[in-house]
């Protein structure tokens, strides 16, 4: 289980309605189900991945969400939830409006761009960051929106957007400390409940 | 022939006969009828692995298997089910029909209507898909079935698993819905319309008594077989398939001989094929049963409102070439049990076949009918 999913799931109430936006095989959809008797549903364009999800009885719909949300309703979900996709659509700020309308709640999380690894790896080499955590050449790669901590809260305080908890993913298990005290440096992942 | 392993191998119709008279959506009565049936797979000690496969236009009940060792085609979802495929006869008991008003074995215009004597022809009550389900409903009694685990259907048979889950919601778990629509667009209301007219204008139709005259419309009913295969198909299906490649003569500037395209060959075979095997009355029951076929027209033209009344779960599947029920009309389903709050499962299959793709082997196709249907079979 990914880190930032075990920290995500504390926040979703057992039995609530829960959309998983990029949803991938449905791993944390199918523990929210088994753990949390949450009713999920889970978008996602990856063919494999969404015959994998399916195997797990989930219900998976086939919906690129760059293309809008608009077939959800106003509040039909408890909670929405996207892990590590914000940094992946095509506008960001639409998704999470789009987001906190559909759900009473939402859940975002996102690598830290402002990772002190980040910044000393564009720093010396004067490249873009490429790591385990981000394998991808700049040129090819589904990432096309990095942020980082700082980055996100200023858009949630223009957004008018309301930050109930923050979370924060750090490199090694020794780090956590550092990654609450200064997350913009020491976040490899953040994590986000938000809400209107 | 020794049929495949993953074949259900011989199978044999049966015929339930119904007494009790069935009140058709048009106020009719259907006094009484024969349903033709074929079974595949084990009914379980507590009846709940039976699924229900409803057949298309031209479908009838032989979905799987042979009929005998000689037969050399399989039933026409032979794809779909068998031991080991989507539908898993080694985990479900399957129950394929032929629809009332058809012309396999099931009452319809060709069968005797017992006030005359003779053969129904045209006066054979007029039939929505509604009728169909609730005879189906019949048929799941007789059988000792509750509840189906599924009903499935493609194109027109998509339709009938929709109406399945307002009309009988306590009684299936899960309806998969292919390649179909909650209505039909104008172009399609056209296309029928076209089919029909070819049928109505051949002179052997004689206003629909061909079989008392002992003639028999062939030429419209192949005509009418032609455009909807057109329709079936995508351009790209077609393209690859047959390009412009000539079956006969050549394009040569000059030469006055007879050309023959591979296509217009293929679409006259098809037609002659079909307008042998199948009764130009059914076509144009068929037909019309599509036409009027509107899932939400009585529950206010919403169909939020319609699906709110469904209690199972959804799967959808749609092909990305499919023109006939484009992936827009499978959509429309998919957002209405959103908004609905009904569970519900999309898939759009990326297939150069059109229409015609439900009934094909793509693998991602199987992949997901049978995660699903995995699923279908471990639920309780």
């Amino acid at each position: 289980m990914r880190l930032d999913l075990a920290h995500i799931q504390r926040w979703i109430a057992p039995g609530s309605r829960v959309l998983d936006l990029g949803c991938g095989d449905g791993e944390f959809l199918e523990l929210l189900r088994d753990q949390r008797q949450v009713r999920g549903t889970g978008l996602e364009i990856d063919e494999e991945k969404i015959t994998a999800a399916v195997g797990r009885g989930l219900n998976i719909v086939e919906q690129n969400m760059d293309e809008g949300l608009a077939n959800f309703p106003d509040r039909s979900f408890d909670t929405v939830v996207m892990a590590h996709a914000l940094q992946a659509v095509h506008y960001p700020d639409r998704v999470l409006e789009e987001m906190l309308r559909i759900g009473r709640e939402c859940i975002v999380t996102f690598p830290n761009f402002g990772h002190w690894r980040c910044r000393l790896y564009l720093g010396t080499r004067g490249r873009m960051p490429v790591s385990r955590f981000m394998p991808y050449m700049w040129y090819d790669t589904p990432n096309i929106h990095f942020c980082t901590v700082k980055d996100f809260e200023a858009l949630c305080q223009h957004k008018g957007i309301h930050i109930l908890a923050r979370d924060v993913v750090g490199n090694t298990e020794r780090e956590p400390v550092l990654a609450s005290t200064w997350p913009n440096l020491f976040a490899t992942t953040a994590i986000y409940h938000i809400t209107r | 022939m020794n049929s495949p392993a993953d074949s259900v191998g011989i199978v044999t119709p049966q015929v339930a006969r119904f007494g009790q008279p069935l009140t058709l959506a048009c106020g009719r009565e259907l006094p009484e009828y024969e349903l033709v049936y074929e079974t595949y797979g084990e009914l379980n000690a507590q009846r709940s692995n039976a699924v229900l496969i409803c057949h298309a236009l031209s479908g009838h009940h032989h979905a799987a298997g042979y009929h005998s060792e000689e037969d050399k085609r399989p039933g026409w979802w032979d794809e779909c089910i068998g031991p080991g495929k989507p539908i898993d006869t080694n985990r479900f008991f399957v129950v394929s029909l032929n629809n009332i008003g058809g012309c396999h074995g099931s009452t319809g215009p060709s069968s005797t209507n017992p006030e005359t004597g003779r053969p129904w022809g045209p006066d054979f009550p007029p039939l929505r898909a509604r009728d169909w389900v609730h005879s189906q409903a019949r048929l799941a009694d007789y059988l000792g079935i509750e509840c189906w685990a599924a009903v499935i259907g493609g194109s027109l048979g998509g339709m009938q698993a929709m109406r399945w889950s307002l009309e009988y919601p306590d009684r299936l778990r899960h309806c998969i819905v292919i390649a179909a629509a909650m209505k039909l667009t104008a172009q399609n209301l056209a296309f029928n319309e076209v089919a029909r007219q070819a049928i109505l204008s051949d002179p052997d139709f004689a206003e629909g008594y061909y079989q008392e005259r002992d003639t028999l419309p062939a030429q419209g009913l192949a005509l009418a077989r032609m455009v909807g295969h057109i329709t079936y198909l995508s351009d790209d299906a077609m393209a690859n398939k047959f390009g412009r490649d000539l079956r006969s003569g050549t394009l040569e500037q000059g030469d006055e001989g007879q050309v023959e395209f591979q296509v217009q060959s293929y679409l006259r075979y098809q037609g002659s094929q079909f307008s042998g095997s199948f009764d130009a009355n059914t076509y144009i029951l068929m037909t019309r049963a599509l036409d009027y076929f509107d899932l939400a027209r009585e529950y206010d033209n919403d169909p939020v409102a319609a699906f709110s009344h469904a209690r199972c779960s959804f799967l959808v599947i749609s092909f990305t070439t499919d023109w006939r029920f484009s992936p827009e009309r499978s959509r429309e389903i998919v957002d209405a049990l959103i908004a609905a709050d009904r569970p519900v499962t999309y898939a759009d299959i990326a297939a150069d076949e059109g229409h015609d793709a439900f009934l094909l082997p793509i693998p991602r196709y199987l992949d997901v009918f049978h995660a699903y249907m995995k699923r279908v079979g471990e639920e309780p």
